[in-house]
């Protein structure tokens, strides 16, 4: 069930990450943080994508599990790192569930700004709401984990890495099983579909609720990797932006593709930034540009190349 | 024939868009077993008709019932789970993936429709299953290559292949030999309405050509406006003076044009 390539690749990669982390400087530590946390959303979008469907409001997602963690931080102040993951994957996939029954009825464009809609609605509630931290937003205190506080952001980084591959595992499983396999047949022909006598719309509520479910899980794992929310880097439509950007960039190839992509954006963002400071969206729209024009399968055909014909996926 | 009860049982069926009426109170009722041979010129209401059977398009009156249960309301993919199926006037199939991928979703659906969707897909019972489809319809070379890369017959044979691996007991082919040359045709329906009578269903296909008519079907409806307006054996109805004026006559017709 789990013995294909993909899976045992992720497991020694993700036990080698953790064997290196140990020893690595923090901001290497930090920017794996960040990196991973973030793959977890493209996950969910990559499995969006691969049906034909682009979301440009995700971050509604992401946001729904930040401020899950940080509410549940201020109000009851819980700490536990893997209760704060579970409850910013089960507020945004419950959110996700309720929402896909509209979202299953529309296809490209719409289905792609309805999505924003939704996000731009939430920031614009959190940003004039006091009780929600308004445009300020929350620090989050240390996660504790299994009742221990510990004095490094290592434990953290071991947590995200095994609940990254863990996630990329299980989305590998599911993209080969018949549910799994609907992502290009639906893209292809709908119509199809529906006449061997599967649902279409239950398909993409179902594809549209993981999504959720993992970009509240990555907005969770942010949220305690960053140790603050706030409505600008977690919920606006930019942020949205970054995870179609990182979608696009990683290639819909394979489930590690999302990882490698989310890292490469992360190094690529803070070096642009160092750089030019002023002008470093013009690196990441040349950087964008490149892509759609001469790799579009990403960075994991690009890989897939390099390896040779390999890989079952 | 009369003892059997109706497989198919078609009662007082009306379709309108607008001003335009596809299908006038159509009455007719299909016996197990039997190959019907649907007739009419451009227009007449045929794909009509099979959308409405297959639950594609709402009728504006009228019932239809298959094996005595009511199909008008269905939504399409419960009438496949009932067990009608159809093939397309232009295949629909998943373009961007190979003929096998193409039949290997089409079983997994057929062989498990309720949550067991979240099985692996690719199974060796599948695998096997896959291999007798592709020798029933001698698909076998072709079983990598994409569809995109296919020659339209060949694309056709996949469509029917696809919409009876759920083993319908109905089928309804819309225009299967269309886009195949001369040459060809009698050699794809020979694959196509032999691997269909080893299981004994009961066929209805759209037909332009004539020829395939006379050869395959049992009896022949032809559409005209919207009505049937003869129901006959092929050689009765070929020779037929209404049929001749409002079906074949259009065709020739059209072909000179
Ligand atoms: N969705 C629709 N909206 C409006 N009118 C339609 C629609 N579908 C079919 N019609 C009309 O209904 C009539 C019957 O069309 P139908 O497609 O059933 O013809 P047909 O007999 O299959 O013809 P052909 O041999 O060209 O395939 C035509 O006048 C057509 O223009
Ligand atoms: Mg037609």
């Amino acid at each position: 069930m789990f013995n294909d390539k993909t899976s045992k690749f992720l497991l020694v990669a993700g036990l080698l990450l953790i064997l290196g982390g140990a020893f690595a400087p923090n901001w290497i530590v930090n920017q794996f943080m960040f990196g991973f946390s973030r793959a977890l959303a493209i996950l969910g979008l990559m499995v969006l994508w691969r049906t034909g469907l682009v979301s440009f409001g995700h971050a509604f997602y992401f946001g729904l599990g930040a401020y899950a963690v940080a509410i549940l931080d201020i109000k009851l102040g819980v700490t536990d790192v893997f209760l704060r993951l579970i409850a910013g994957a089960l507020v945004a996939g419950t959110a996700g569930f309720l929402v896909g029954f509209i979202m299953r009825n529309y296809r490209n464009i719409f289905f792609a700004m309805l999505n924003t809609a939704i996000s731009m609605v939430l920031f614009g509630i959190v940003v004039k709401t006091e009780a929600l931290g308004s445009t300020d937003g929350f620090a989050i205190s240390m996660s504790t984990i299994l009742g221990v506080s510990p004095e490094t952001k290592y434990p953290l980084f071991v947590i995200i890495t095994l609940v990254g591959m863990v996630a990329a595992i299980l989305v590998n499983y599911y993209l080969k099983t018949t549910f799994g396999k609907l992502t290009t047949a639906i893209r292809d022909n709908e119509i199809r579909v529906e006449y061997l006598g599967f649902s279409v719309a239950h398909a993409i509520h179902l594809k549209y609720s993981i999504s959720a479910i993992l970009a509240g899980g990555a907005g969770a794992l942010m949220a305690m990797s960053l140790g603050q929310v706030d409505p600008e880097s977690m919920i606006n439509w930019t942020v949205s932006g970054e995870l179609v950007f990182i979608t696009i960039l990683s290639g819909p190839g394979n489930v590690i593709a999302p990882f490698i992509g989310s890292l490469v954006f992360e190094v690529l963002r803070t070096y642009a930034f160092e750089l030019a400071p002023q002008a470093w969206q013009l690196i990441m729209g040349a950087t964008f540009l490149t892509i759609i024009f001469f790799i579009p399968g990403g960075i994991w055909s690009v890989l897939e190349k390099i390896g040779g014909k390999k890989n079952d996926k | 024939m009369i003892s059997n009860p109706p497989i198919l049982q078609v009662r007082d069926l009306v379709k309108k868009f607008g001003a335009v009426v596809a299908a006038n109170d159509i009455n007719v009722d299909i016996s197990k077993g039997e190959i019907v041979g649907i007739i009419g010129a451009n227009g007449a209401g045929k794909t009509c008709f099979v959308n409405m059977v297959t639950g594609y398009l709402p009728p504006t009156a009228g019932s239809i019932k298959f094996e005595g249960e009511e199909l008008v309301g269905l939504e399409t993919r419960k009438i496949t789970h009932a067990g009608i199926s159809r093939s397309f006037q232009v295949s629909q199939v998943f373009h961007s993936m190979t003929v096998g991928e193409n039949l290997m979703i089409a079983l997994a659906i057929a062989n498990n429709r309720a949550l067991d969707a979240l099985s692996l897909m690719d199974t060796p019972e599948l695998r096997s299953k896959l291999d007798n489809v592709l020798n029933r319809y001698k698909l076998n070379a072709q079983k990598d290559t994409t569809v995109s890369a296919l020659a339209q017959g060949v694309r056709k044979l996949l469509d029917i292949a696809m919409a009876v691996v759920s083993k319908p007991r109905i089928l309804l082919l819309d225009e299967p030999t269309s886009g195949i040359s001369v040459e060809e045709k009698f050699d794809f329906m020979d694959i196509v309405m032999g691997a269909l009578k080893e299981d004994g269903v009961t066929v209805l296909f759209v037909e332009h050509d004539m020829e395939i008519v006379a050869r395959y079907v049992s009896r022949v409806l032809a559409f005209y406006q919207g009505e049937i307006i003869a129901d006959m054996p092929p050689k009765k109805a070929l020779a037929d003076k209404k049929v001749q004026e409002f079906v074949i006559g259009k065709e020739h017709h059209k072909k000179k044009k």
